[in-house]
């Protein structure tokens, strides 16, 4: 036995385990609730619900709502809206499932209290864009959380989820899952008959643009540490479009959302001159991508990034939101401040330390380090079984938003090919996940799964080795943080940073990569992996950071493996192959799928075919 | 750096470490008062500031990009349902906003057991639960089932 491993094991049990208590995970757990009232339904999440996930701080608009009451878009319209943005890969009836379900999401919102502004005209939802309606939505997640804990049998805050656990009996099939508690340091097993991951994307897998305290005020937030794939990925779970990261255009440093500027607002994008600048990119774009695909209305978000990123290679940045002309009235002006307020508060400080009126001056834009998600304008995440009605046969096999394993489903940026779905998708997304989830219980009857009790205990020091590795390594060194035997989670996580950032595609490179460089980068990434045996934490909060790494470091090596495989520039502005720099629909109009192989270390690659069907 | 906390304000009582969704709002051992033990991973997203009964905890913005003399202050009203902002610039210029946060009672929201219970059969319909009264249209939109091998 370990120093730390004679910890307490608290066991749990429940007919439906969802881990994540974001918008995915609260829509699960409210959905499961409503069709299985009599099942035990578990929520566990490493913070306190009232405020985790990528909306902890609110948001100022809801970026997915049909709005088919009043006739303005229909779901099909908004596939054909995703698969432009995208340029011409998703999965569309995962994409379509979202869509024509969501508006019953957005209208219990409003019931339960969430304030939604109102056009005066019209009385109709206040439309941002095509897509997007505008909240004040400050309190949006506590709104939520309080609908999922009505419906949870229990709420497990503060609990870091590491490892998902697979049957005895059945070896693709999930049995539940292992963590600890980051405050009393309990080792919790958490034995379940479906498992429904909500976990969030990954931030900090590339080199931040800041440097010192700023890292925290990445785009995404910082406590999106990825396990949305580093828990599936050992499972052997299939994984799709892992390459297809994000990057975004956004004010600088703050981070700010430019959606309400540019679409409600009517603010435009310059360079220093004050000139627009992206249509004399058009050509350069199309002789990448082709005219097929510039031609998207609206303009996809990697192409706007890449006129961005010429402009600045030509010498002509600073890039400027022109705020100043267009915010003419009082009303005005307090949109484009509760557009930060609810959702980057951040930005409002920069504004505000910097001397920046946007009534009087522009702010600055540029583009961020990537991102790895799967609900946002791109769409990382695991391949899934889709809606039994629509999906194409080889897109589906049981349960609609199951994963390749048996028993695990996923929702928000689990999921894969699905992009766009925001919060309200994701939200949606679990209520679907969620309700597939009740069936598959039901239809297990007394095939329970069984836990083995080797792996558990193997997982349980494996998980504390992190403070065993400090509590002996400290002795050796008189102080610091320099020790000769264990690496802190923060020296890791620079670590991959750099390399990611350097190999695969980073700022640093404008976002170009190529085969030697990704190879390169495997290397570095293998080492890196073989040093996380030694990584040291001083306490429950370090382990915590221990483990979102070792999800962070997995994840990334997903990506640099996907980006290999893809061998054409299918998103220039997400990133670049220097080698292959066109886009190549002959060969690559595909997703590219992976499975890991714990066991022997290996990964499979495959393509995956695209299916249209929606005209 | 970028929260931070008043020690004559601050009693200790743990609210912003109950809910920094980052887990960095922690109790000094010494002075048994809260202090962000991180500030590479805050995200200036408020949840602590506005948390605190003490009015305890400001924020000063991150140290790589922004200058001093700022602040943004928050004061969140649950049962008025405002929240109340004032911008400070570095200039001294001020600037004060309100915003509606939620319409209905806190705690009011249904449990999904206390409506009726659903048809058995229900269960393997494309239906999800209040659809398709909730969509507020005839019917969920679907498509035509296409095969493909």
């Amino acid at each position: 036995m370990g120093l730390f491993s004679r910890r307490k094991t608290r066991f749990v049990d429940s007919d439906i385990l969802v881990i994540g208590g974001g918008f995915g995970g609260c829509g699960a757990t409210y959905e499961s609730r409503y069709w299985g009232r009599d099942l035990k339904i578990v929520l566990v999440e490493k913070a306190n619900i009232e405020r985790s996930g990528a909306v902890a701080h609110g948001l100022s608009a809801i970026n997915c709502y049909m709005g088919m009451r009043w006739n303005e878009n229909q779901p099909e319209d908004h596939v054909r809206y995703a698969r432009g943005d995208l340029l011409g890969i998703v999965r569309e009836d995962i994409v379509y499932d979202n869509a024509r379900h969501v508006d019953s999401a957005v209208h219990k919102f409003e019931e339960w209290g969430l304030p939604i502004m109102k056009d005066k005209k019209t009385g109709r939802y206040l439309r941002e864009g095509k897509w997007q309606i505008m909240i004040h939505g400050e309190s949006y997640k506590p709104i939520i959380a309080e609908a999922a804990r009505k419906a949870a049998s229990e709420v497990h805050n503060r609990i870091m989820v590491t490892h998902l656990l697979m049957d005895k009996t059945k070896p693709n099939r999930v049995a539940g899952a292992v963590g600890f508690s980051v405050r009393s340091g309990d080792f919790y097993v958490f034995r379940a008959k479906a498992v429904i991951v909500g976990a969030g994307g990954a931030s900090h897998i590339y080199r931040p643009r800041a440097i010192g305290e700023g890292t925290g005020r990445t785009w995404y937030a910082p406590w999106s540490s990825a396990s949305a794939y580093g828990l599936l990925i050992p499972t052997g779970a299939k994984m799709t479009q892992m390459e297809n990261r994000i990057v975004l255009a956004r004010f600088k440093d703050g981070y700010g959302p430019v959606g309400a500027w540019f679409l409600l607002l009517k603010s435009v994008a310059t360079n220093a001159y004050g000139k627009e600048y992206e249509s004399k990119w058009l050509e350069h774009t199309k002789a990448i991508v082709g005219a097929k695909y510039t031609d998207s209305q609206p303009f996809p978000t990697c192409l706007r990034n890449h006129a961005m990123l010429e402009e600045m290679k030509a010498g002509n940045g600073p890039i400027y939101m022109q705020t100043q002309r267009v915010l003419d009235t009082a009303e005005k002006e307090e949109i484009g401040w509760e557009d930060f307020l609810d959702m980057t508060i951040g930005q409002a400080v920069v504004w505000a330390s910097q001397n920046i009126d946007p009534k009087e001056k522009p702010s600055e834009l540029i583009t961020s380090e990537p991102y790895v998600m799967g609900s946002h304008a791109t769409c990382s995440g695991a391949w899934a079984s889709g809606p039994e009605d629509c999906a194409p046969d080889d897109y589906q096999w049981g349960y609609n938003r199951m994963t390749t394993v048996e028993g695990l489903f996923g929702a928000g940026d689990t999921m894969g090919g699905a992009p766009h779905k925001f919060s309200s998708g994701s939200f949606t997304e679990g209520r679907l996940a969620g309700k597939s989830a009740v069936r598959y219980v039901r239809d297990l009857k007394g095939d329970q799964p069984q836990l083995d009790e080797n792996e558990v205990n193997e997982l349980k020091q494996a998980v504390f080795k992190p403070q065993e590795n400090y509590k002996l390594g400290r002795n050796e060194i008189v102080a610091g943080t320099v020790s000769p035997s264990y690496l802190l989670p923060l020296h890791g996580l620079q670590r991959l940073e750099k390399l990611m950032d350097e190999y695969v595609g980073g700022y640093s490179t404008f976002y170009v990569t190529s085969k030697p460089l990704l190879e390169r980068g495997l290397e570095l990434l293998a080492m890196l992996r073989e040093d996380l045996v030694h990584l040291g934490a001083e306490d429950l909060h370090q382990l915590q950071r221990a483990w979102e790494l070792h999800h962070r470091v997995l994840t990334a090596e997903s990506v640099t493996r996907h980006t290999l495989f893809r061998e054409e520039t299918r998103w220039p502005g997400y990133y670049y192959r220097a080698d292959f720099p066109k886009l190549n629909d002959n060969d690559w109009h595909v997703f590219t799928g992976s499975r890991y192989d714990a066991t022997t270390g290996e990964w499979h690659m495959e393509k995956l075919p695209v299916h249209h069907i929606i005209e | 750096m970028p929260t931070f906390v008043y020690m004559t304000r601050c009693d200790g009582c743990g609210q912003c470490v109950d809910i920094c969704p980052s887990d960095i709002m922690h109790i000094d051992k010494t002075y048994r008062r809260a202090y962000n033990i991180e500030p590479n991973f805050c995200w200036e997203c408020y949840s602590c500031v506005k948390a605190c009964p003490q009015h305890a905890i400001d924020v000063r913005g991150y140290s790589d990009f922004a200058p001093l003399g700022h602040s943004v202050r928050v004061l969140r009203e649950e049962e008025k349902g405002v929240v109340s902002w004032k911008i400070k610039y570095r200039d001294g210029r001020v600037k004060e906003f309100a915003f509606p946060i939620r319409t209905t009672p806190w705690g009011s929201i249904k449990s999904p057991s206390d409506y009726e219970v659903p048809d058995a059969k229900a269960l393997s319909s494309v239906m999800l639960a209040h659809e398709p009264e909730a969509l507020k249209v005839d019917a969920l939109p679907t498509l035509p089932a296409r095969k493909k091998g």
